[in-house]
């Protein structure tokens, strides 16, 4: 009896060293085939982490971070971003502005092609833009509004005007597009590299899956999709029909997916990554005390043009107040937050509009400076009094601060609800909410305090601006000011660049320092890591990241 | 089976009325066959308590509740209060198990969490354990159309998008500890459910058990005195997953928005939050691990104690 | 036979109905809808995609639709991702979940079973003890605190393999190993217990009594019988399995269905959810279905029970 058992004993064991030495003996063989444990790639391979699956790759449709950066290497625009953030010739070569700013000439080259070989013309560009203005292109484009700028292009999408033709964008021959616009728009030109604006191929007509398949996605830019699986990768290679194809040297472009941001570092650091962070993944803040140290030289902190803020219901009580609104904005340490929570070189913000968007001659923030109002103990203890006295409260009401699910959302919703206890001594009671649960109960203002995000569309202060008017289907607060709709009109309708920014900056005056409708808490920040043979990656004002120029070195 | 209990024998048939005569309650009672209650309980007892193991186990899980008790009272900290100056610092004379990432005291977080914990983990597994062991007892023992019926009620809500169900608690209730222990139960039960109800279809044509009804006993007495008890074994088992799984759950439900909400500690959400940097901070994680691994193991200890020593097969 | 399985066909239908009638309402009982999102869409764009969805119709409406559509075998397209269809989704993630939870299965099963059988054989000894301590720690380190640390330790510091990618044979180990911890955990405490009943039961004892093979005992009476509770198991936890842990779907960055499925519920992406709760449902009616024949083949006492009554 007791023999039989230490057989069965035996074989358990045998079992188990078998099964950990055939693991340890196929790495060893399959070490090679594995880009794993190498250091550099051998070849011009760079490999980065999309957090999700872009929900598309068709141009006209994508609205996400995810899918524009990977429509960015697949399609060219009329222009492409440069280096430095100025518009460098993309598939246009030269282009003419009209005196008034309303009117645009794109001679476009004429050796750009499509992926398969049939040339660029003005006519692909015409198609796109008509294509996603269409009030019966389905599914409809939720970015169709970022076409609005040309003349009629709104009454068409709407559907208050039939004719297409009245849209004003025509290719007037193969090589030459005229665009008419329904104001004069400073920024129009930087548009021209923006997804919306991306040409596409007449053979995606009727096709509403062509941009799921590699074959049926033919794009216009330095790379290709060669291979796509769903929520594991996406690779691209160089596209040899590329116009400037002399000047891409990358041959592939390997994208994972995976949205854990711990696996991310952990492949980064493993060399399985050549490239870490935002825009398209993250750093988890836990380690980023450690990447400083350890990885000091390939970290990558850039400002970019995003707030994060928490927004007041001004509908409701207590915050139908202005004065205990400013209380609650003056009595945080925005310092602390950025130094001990988020860590990665983010900037308080006492403003709406962040660093990096253009203003006048410089940048906007640089010459209107965020002094709307500031962090202040004793002044905000005074304001919560007055506020409490005008509302005739004793004591003030628990307040509920709600926000999305999110590890760093929490951190900070609990850092300030914690300051606010301390500073105010007002007790905040902080809800987690699910995405979908979160985004309709600040919808239908049905919260007293919640976190908001904004990133810009475009390089200019009116993306941050014109959302809190009284129809601004984003101004999720309650906030109606017929002095504020007034002056994002008047700016809107001029063309005297400095007039706009003086417009702008008495809008966000109203908006932060008169009214606290918001309560900016930083200016975010892109943490990156980047490999030391990585050249040439560049990140835009937004954050965006260009790694079409990228080579391995 | 329907052979067995439906079809009376043919000797049957020729008896007449005059056949039987009335008998009193005494001599009904020495037919059914049981051991004395009182003692059996008793007997119980005192096998268990000369189990070392299992009365160690007993100990560390008083410990641990004595601990979450008075835990929190004995430190200086407690559990919300930020220090952003003292952020993830090492276990230290002042922090004794160290800080987290908001400079809170994690001893003390530890011993507040091990109150959610604890109460949702044994909260849950009790109500699985009824309902489960209701549910799975009585399909098992009825079989056929009942068991079709009730088995595919379960299937159905087995398959339904759990998460679906919890975003909808979310807005119908408020967060609360109450709607956590639901959303744990709703699906929880079923397991335990089809874990019992396969052993009742095993033991129910056993010996003993066919012996027993045919002295006439009823469906609940053999459910509960013959069948449950002789299945005890794997329903111990499928109660200690219960448990961890409860506490887990409990972190992942809490951090969607259902059930309680930060700066509230427990067990699951320390562990949750000390993920990503637990090479970093180990202490973050370590403690509420080791917490749950010894509750864990006490419990299964304890567990197995008492199945053997309620199970007569195991007498010496 | 062919009436048992009749008859079990029939109650699958009518439950598959009850399922997706019941999954529908409750989908369409949560707030949001496919196209929120922090920036949200013009009022008339929105008005215009919900159109395009029939999502502006009544919900019972939208519900006949559905089922009109199912009936054709049209599973319809997704919301989010624009252009794919619900079925090529299913089948695309489908697969890496099944090749990973089937092995994982294949390995829970063997390794419990042998651990179980060993901790009852050497009962209350140093082997049983470890073997339960191991299956304590397997069930109380849940999968990703497991998948990290062996990410951590195996992959980045050892360089055994690779921290993410799902592509070579070796890439299967990790997940492997973090998806079948509890599992095996699991198994063993359940064989472990349930043998030590038929270990002490008289057959056994009789059949030692009359000098049979010890092997014999083992394989036609104790395994056959102690094994009842891990197929009662096994089952439900294999549809489980294969249709993909989010976890740790999301910690190697395997594009699984496991990971797919929450995604289209965060992003109420309403045909996705759908079809992958329709899917999710047979795969589980069929497991238990399976489990119950298998019942008759560990345990001849058991009987099976048609739509007749037993």
């Amino acid at each position: 009896m007791k023999k039989h058992k230490k057989l069965l004993l035996l074989m358990t064991l045998i079992l188990a060293f078998s099964s950990v030495l055939a693991a340890c003996g196929a790495d060893k063989n399959d070490q090679s085939a594995n880009s794993g444990t190498g250091n550099k790639p051998k070849e011009q391979v760079f490999r980065m982490n999309l957090a999700s699956d872009p929900p598309t790759l068709d141009p006209g449709l994508s609205q996400d971070n995810t899918s524009n950066t990977v429509i960015n290497a697949v399609f060219e625009g009329l222009v492409r971003k440069g280096a430095d953030g100025t518009e460098e010739p993309g598939v246009a070569e030269k282009w003419d502005i009209s005196e008034d700013g309303l009117k645009y000439v794109f001679t476009l080259r004429k050796d750009a092609k499509w992926s398969n070989g049939d040339p660029v013309t003005a006519k692909d560009f015409e198609f796109a833009w008509k294509r996603v203005l269409d009030p019966n292109f389905t599914p409809a484009s939720p970015y169709a509004y970022q076409l609005y700028y040309i003349k009629n292009a709104e009454a068409y999408n709407k559907g208050e005007m039939k004719d297409a033709n009245e849209v004003g964008v025509k290719a007037t021959d193969d090589y030459t597009l005229e665009v008419t616009l329904e104001n004069p728009t400073p920024y129009f030109l930087s548009l021209m590299s923006f997804q919306t604006y991306f040409p596409v191929h007449k053979s995606v007509e009727g096709n509403a899956s062509w941009a799921t398949k590699p074959d049926t996605l033919i794009g216009n830019g330095p790379f290709k999709v060669s291979q796509m699986t769903k929520g594991q990768k996406i690779e691209l290679v160089k596209n040899d029909q590329y116009w400037d194809k002399a000047s891409i040297k990358l041959e592939k472009v390997q994208m994972s997916i995976v949205n854990s941001s711990a696996t991310e570092l952990a492949s980064y650091r493993n060399d399985e990554l050549d490239y870490a962070g935002h825009p398209t993944g993250n750093i988890p803040t836990d380690q980023l005390n450690a990447v400083k140290k350890e990885l000091g030289d390939e970290l990558v902190i850039k400002g970019i043009a995003s707030t994060y803020f928490y927004i007041f219901n001004t509908t409701e009580e207590p915050f139908d107040n202005v004065n205990i609104r400013k209380a609650f904005a003056m009595a945080i340490d925005r310092k602390a937050i950025v130094e001990k929570i988020t860590q990665g070189g983010q900037l308080p913000a006492y403003g709406f509009v962040p660093p990096g968007i253009k203003g006048e001659k410089d940048e906007y923030r640089k010459e209107v400076p965020d002094n709307y109002f500031n962090e202040n103990l004793e002044e905000a203890k005074k304001l919560l009094e007055q506020g409490m006295k005008e509302k005739g409260y004793t004591t003030l009401p628990e307040v509920t601060l709600i926000h999305n699910s999110d590890d760093n959302h929490k951190k900070i919703a609990l850092a300030i609800a914690d300051m606010w206890k301390n500073n105010l001594g007002v007790t905040v009671k902080v809800q987690n909410q699910e995405w979908g649960v979160f985004l309709k109960n600040r919808t239908d203002l049905n919260y007293q305090i919640a976190r908001s995000g904004w990133g810009a569309d475009y390089n200019d202060p009116m993306t941050y601006i014109d959302m809190w008017t009284s129809t601004g289907g984003n101004n999720d607060t309650g906030f109606k000011s017929e002095e504020y709709d007034k002056l994002v009109k008047e700016a809107y309708a001029t063309s005297d660049n400095a007039k706009r920014m003086e417009l702008m900056s008495q809008a966000e005056k109203i908006l932060v320092q008169d009214n606290q409708v918001v309560m900016p808490i930083y200016y975010y920040s892109s943490v990156s890591l980047v490999k030391p043979w990585v050249k040439n990656l560049h990140l835009d004002y937004k954050g965006d990241i260009d790694f079409t120029r990228a080579y391995i070195e | 089976m329907a052979t067995e209990q439906g079809m009376p024998h043919p000797a049957a048939q020729q008896l007449t009325p005059e056949d039987f005569r009335k008998i009193g309650p005494d001599e009904k009672q020495s037919e059914v066959i049981q051991r004395e209650s009182l003692s059996s309980w008793r007997d119980s007892w005192e096998r268990l308590r000369k189990n070392k193991l299992a009365m160690t186990g007993l100990v560390v899980m008083i410990l641990i509740v004595i601990m979450a008790i008075i835990g929190p009272m004995i430190s200086n900290y407690d559990y919300e209060t930020n220090d952003l100056m003292n952020t993830n610092a090492p276990p230290s004379a002042e922090h004794w198990f160290g800080t987290d990432d908001l400079g809170r005291d994690v001893f003390v977080r530890t011993w507040m969490g091990a109150r959610i914990s604890l109460t949702v983990g044994l909260a849950a597994a009790a109500i699985d354990l009824m309902i489960g062991v209701i549910y799975g007892g009585i399909m098992g023992y009825f079989g056929g159309r009942v068991d079709e019926f009730m088995n595919k009620f379960a299937e159905i809500l087995y398959s339904i998008p759990y998460l679906l169900v919890t975003i909808l608690l979310l807005v119908v209730f408020e967060p609360s500890l109450g709607t956590i222990i639901l959303a744990l139960t709703i699906t929880g039960w079923i397991n335990m459910s089809w874990i019992v109800r396969g052993e009742i279809m095993q033991l129910k044509n056993r010996e003993f058990v066919l012996a027993s009804r045919s002295m006439g006993a009823s469906a609940p007495r053999l459910l509960f005195r013959h069948l449950i008890p002789n299945a005890m074994g794997p329903i111990i088992v499928t109660l200690t997953l219960s448990v961890p799984s409860a506490i887990f759950s409990e972190a992942f439900l809490s951090f969607l928005g259902l059930g309680v909400q930060a700066p509230v500690a427990s067990w699951g959400s320390m562990i949750n939050d000390a993920l990503s940097g637990w090479m970093y901070y180990p202490w973050r994680m370590l403690f509420p691990a080791l917490f749950i691994s010894l509750t864990m193991l006490a419990f299964n200890i304890f567990g197995d104690g008492l199945r053997d020593a309620l199970d007569p097969k195991l007498k010496k | 036979m062919l009436r048992y399985v009749a008859s079990k066909f029939f109650y699958m239908l009518v439950s598959l109905f009850i399922l997706i009638s019941a999954t529908f309402f409750l989908m369409k009982a949560i707030p949001g809808d496919p196209f929120m999102g922090e920036k949200k869409p013009s009022p008339e764009i929105l008005a215009r995609l919900m159109e395009q969805y029939d999502l502006d119709k009544p919900v019972f409406q939208q519900y006949t639709k559905y089922l009109g559509n199912i009936i054709q075998g049209d599973f319809g397209l997704s919301m989010k991702h624009q252009g794919q269809s619900v079925t090529d989704i299913i089948v695309d993630t489908f697969g890496p979940s099944l090749r990973l939870g089937l092995i994982a299965i294949v390995v829970s099963v063997i390794v419990g079973v042998l651990l179980g059988m060993l901790a009852a054989l050497y009962h209350r000894k140093l082997i049983d003890n470890l073997a339960m301590i191991i299956s304590v720690l397997g069930i109380a380190v849940p999968s990703f605190v497991l998948a990290s640390m062996l990410q951590f330790v195996l992959a980045e510091k050892a360089g055994l393999f690779n921290v993410m990618g799902f592509d070579g044979p070796l890439d299967y180990v990790l997940p492997v190993m973090a998806l079948s911890a509890q599992p095996i955990a699991f198994i063993a405490r359940l064989t472990r217990s349930s043998m030590l009943e038929v270990l002490h039961s008289d057959y056994i004892k009789t059949a030692k009594a009359k000098g049979l093979n010890w092997f014999a005992i083992m394989f036609r009476h104790v395994i056959r019988n102690g094994i009842l509770p891990v197929v009662t198991y096994v089952g439900p936890m294999t549809a489980n399995i294969i249709t993909g842990s989010v976890v740790i779907e999301q910690i190697f960055g395997i594009g699984g269905i496991g990971k797919q499925f929450v995604e289209s519920i965060t992003n109420r992406d309403y045909t996705v959810i759908m079809g992958i709760t329709i899917f999710y449902g047979i795969l589980l009616m069929l497991a238990r279905f399976v489990t119950d024949i298998v019942y008759v083949f560990v345990d001849p006492r058991i009987k099976l029970s048609g739509g007749k009554e037993g």
